[in-house]
């Protein structure tokens, strides 16, 4: 078996090729990579649950953060569906079920964020049923038109990060803080650079594609998410595309629990060039970079209020979610909407009634899909899929 | 018949009081729909402020409470499948359902009429539901909103954190210019002290009803009849009606305490019972336990709008640090899971209860998600009785009388066994 980790990427000239290579990586319920840095590094590893995660307070605290969204459809469900009902979505089981398994045994820690009910009961569970983790809960602040929410969330930064010390043993100065927000502001910049290719380019940079790079950043350390994004921005340089008849649409929804890549695969096969989407949100959760020379724990909360994307599972009273997707495809002159949610996700259902509202009068259309990260079989959502795309092309 | 009757009489005073009090509040609110009233301001049950809006003469509108009457009605279906129609998901809370039904449908409840709202008060405490509905309400009507945000308790110790305390103090602040504002009257500290002081009053009634249930027999239900008192303990908290309300709900209780009264003629098992109640089908739940001479001594969803009995009152020394305090530390909803794992276990413990039936409703996540692993700790590590039963707050088409009955018959024979062995 070759060596477990980031491919040797001066020998990565195809991008197809290494993306399959990366795949491997995030799809090992095991874990063997996240096992091997925290081996190498010595480096606790702290697991973050979705969407966004401070994780510049972890990197400065010297711990390790893996992005842990569930289990794809990489494990079966056989405990956890007996402590979470049938009407629970799939990534808040398929976590608890990779404990109970387990499958995170070389995990020190795991963090949770105020995003949903089942979430939040989600750490307790954790809590009850690995006493010896390190089980954290950040509660990120809803009311975001006060100035009070700023001081809330430092102080829930350093509570933290205070936490973090107990765990790893290193006191976190300032200069700590702020070269993490350095490196993470990196790799934001070029996920967001990224992003603006494919937009334009669609069919040289498949969103498959995207979405594996991105999604490794929940796994790789920073400093090398960065070398292969650096690396994957030179490739799509000279590759080459060819234009296809497809739609060109923004993707909404799928913020949290994420479809298995083949079902991204096959919706964009069915016709669509996603030119925009919220997967992987938290990793790129500011839309400009964080301020990295002055008190960092204060520029991280400052960011979250003031520079961080619109979401589902952040209240900001000012701001409407319809009219800023309706202003989205309008600057990236989408034709169509898909709005695709885990299924049992109540933010994301919620917010589908404000989207279609807003679309509706906008005369945009769209389409609402249903997914489960478990799902072998995604006939039915490549056919919904395939049907819009006709249905638009013969208009 | 006659046994009908019988039982009206027995469950005592203090549900036709309640009646004629609701009553009373839901032609203030049709009042305030005809722009008679007051204006009004629309809340969320759990740990809320109301106190302060009573002292600027405010009326509060709960959604829940307009929802959950619609559902004890029968009435809420039309609405749900409304709401339904234009993109709202089977899975999302059936009260936010059946409340933009009600929207869309001219605001007319089967109770009141519903005024809109003059200003969207966002209470989070837990529900992370509370705040899409509020901006769904807030895109609907126009409405500005205010979103007072409650840190959960998250740290081992389970308190809120100093610095907790300190933002929401500051976002109480912030809301007292805008409710001067919508009210057109000055904030006047004494004013909410007075208020305050008729809430710590009713609280202490309250939590004194509460305590009775650990007597046998419980001289009433802790889930059914609880439910019924819990209407004016939020709509009308802090006015002198709700005081006066339970005064005599006290008195009449204590009185059925004298007389070794119960609710049923034979007080047989001792139940907790967490997880709201199915409202359509309140009636047909209550006799399912019935019939087996089964009282819920206590109920965790009676305590989703403070924690009365374990100790908490309104200070009208401190009044706007003890409204703070009731939403941040002293209600169900803003206390983690296991926090409320403790809060049964000590029902089961000092109750002196039977058994736990967790009543999981498919709309309420806040409740329901991970029910199986209360279910696994209070059976496997406590070993106490335990009936995981599944249905719906508010959507009639969640409950199934024939297979619920069925589960709750086995359950119930199975602890009448427990308890010939366990007596000998
Ligand atoms: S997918 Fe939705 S419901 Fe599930 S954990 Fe994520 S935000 Fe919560
Ligand atoms: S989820 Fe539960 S607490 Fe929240 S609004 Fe719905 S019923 Fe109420």
């Amino acid at each position: 078996m070759a060596a477990i980790g980031l491919p040797q990427l001066e020998e990565a000239q195809d991008l197809t090729a290494l993306v399959d290579d990366l795949r491997v990586l995030f799809e090992d319920p095991d874990f063997k990579l996240a096992s091997e840095i925290k081996r190498t590094t010595g480096k606790p590893i702290v697991g973050n649950f979705p969407v966004y995660s401070p994780v510049e307070l972890f990197h400065a605290a010297g711990a390790h953060p893996v992005g842990l969204v569930g289990a794809g459809n990489q494990i079966e469900i056989a405990h956890a569906d007996s402590r979470f009902q049938s009407f629970v979505c799939s990534v808040i089981k398929s976590t608890l079920e990779l404990g109970l398994t387990d499958r995170l045994r070389d995990f020190d820690g795991m963090v949770f964020h105020s995003i949903c009910d089942p979430a939040r009961n989600l750490a307790s569970v954790f809590k009850r049923n690995f006493p010896d983790q390190w089980v954290e809960y950040i509660h990120f602040p809803q009311n975001l038109v006060s100035e009070s929410s700023v001081d809330y969330l430092e102080s829930e930064y350093r509570r933290i990060l205070d936490r973090l010390s107990e765990l790893t043993g290193k006191q976190v100065t300032n200069d700590d803080v702020n070269q993490s927000i350095t490196l993470y502001n990196r790799a934001r910049s070029l996920m967001r650079d990224l992003y603006a290719f494919r937009r334009d380019n669609p069919h040289v940079l498949t969103t498959k594609d995207l979405y594996t790079v991105v999604r490794a950043g929940h796994i790789l350390t920073v400093e090398e998410h960065i070398r292969l994004l650096e690396h994957v921005q030179r490739l799509v340089q000279t590759k080459q595309g060819h234009e296809r008849d497809h739609i060109r649409v923004i993707l909404v929804g799928s913020f949290c629990e994420q479809p298995s890549l083949d079902l991204i695969n096959a919706m964009e096969e069915a016709g669509l060039d996603i030119l925009d989407d919220d997967f992987m949100l938290g990793r790129r959760w500011f839309t400009e970079d964080v301020r990295a020379d002055g008190d960092g724990v204060r520029s991280l909360a400052e960011a979250y209020r003031d520079r961080s994307v619109i979401s589902s599972v952040k209240h900001d009273s000012r701001r409407h979610k319809g009219e800023e997707l309706v202003a989205q495809v309008r600057s990236a002159k989408a034709d169509a909407v898909i709005v695709s949610v885990p299924k049992f996700c109540e933010p994301g259902l919620f917010d589908y009634a404000i989207y279609r509202r807003a679309l509706l009068e906008a005369n945009i259309p769209h389409l609402f899909v249903e997914y489960e990260e478990k799902m072998w079989l995604f006939d039915k959502v490549q056919t919904e899929v395939e049907t819009f795309v006709e249905s638009l092309l013969l208009d | 018949m006659a046994e009908n009757a019988e039982k009206r009489n027995y469950r005592g005073r203090l549900h036709d009081l309640q009646k004629d009090l609701m009553n009373d509040y839901f032609d203030q609110m049709t009042r305030s729909a005809n722009g008679e009233g007051d204006p009004s301001v629309y809340l969320l049950i759990s740990g809320n402020p109301v106190e302060l809006l009573r002292a600027f003469d405010l009326l509060p509108i709960y959604p829940e409470i307009n929802a959950l009457q619609t559902a004890v009605k029968k009435k809420a279906l039309p609405f749900i499948q409304k709401a339904e129609e234009i993109g709202y998901s089977t899975d999302n809370c059936a009260y936010v359902k059946a409340d933009i039904g009600l929207y869309f449908s001219g605001n007319q409840a089967p109770m009141a009429k519903v005024p809109p709202p003059s200003l969207l008060l966002t209470n989070y405490v837990g529900c992370n539901v509370y705040l899409h509905w509020w901006e769904h309400l807030s895109e609907l009507t126009g409405a500005p909103i205010f979103d007072i945000d409650i840190p959960f308790l998250r740290t081992p110790d389970g308190e809120p954190r100093p610095e907790d305390i300190q933002y929401v103090m500051r976002q109480l602040g912030d809301l007292i210019p805008i409710l001067e504002r919508i009210s057109g009257k000055r904030y006047d500290p004494d004013r909410l002290r007075e208020v305050v002081e008729l809430s710590r009053e009713t609280g202490e009634y309250w939590a004194q009803i509460k305590l009775l249930t650990q007597l046998r027999p419980s001289p009433f239900d802790a889930y059914f009849d609880a439910v019924t008192m819990m209407g004016p303990l939020y709509a009308l908290r802090g006015t002198k009606e709700g005081r006066d309300y339970f005064r005599d709900a006290y008195l009449e209780l204590q009185q059925k305490v004298a007389q070794h009264e119960g609710p049923l003629p034979e007080e047989k098992y001792r139940l907790v019972i967490e997880g709201p109640p199915p409202w359509p089908y309140l009636r047909t739940f209550r006799e399912m336990f019935e019939r087996w001479g089964a009282v819920f001594v206590a109920s965790s969803y009676s305590t989703v709008g403070g924690l009365w009995e374990f100790g908490f009152r309104h200070d009208p020394a401190n009044p706007l640090e003890s409204v703070a305090m009731h939403m941040l530390k002293w209600n169900l909803t803003n206390r983690n899971f296991l926090q409320r794992y403790a809060q049964l276990k000590s029902y089961v413990d000092e109750w002196g209860a039977d058994g736990l039936v967790i009543h999981s409703v498919k709309s309420c996540r806040l409740f329901s998600a991970g029910q199986g692993d209360m279910r696994e700790y209070f059976a496997r590590q406590l070993g106490v009785p335990t009936l995981l039963v599944e249905s719906d707050l508010e959507d009639q088409r969640y409950f199934s009388p024939a297979q619920m009955r069925t589960r709750i018959d086995a359950f119930m024979e199975s602890l009448e066994h427990h308890k010939l062995v366990s007596h000998g």
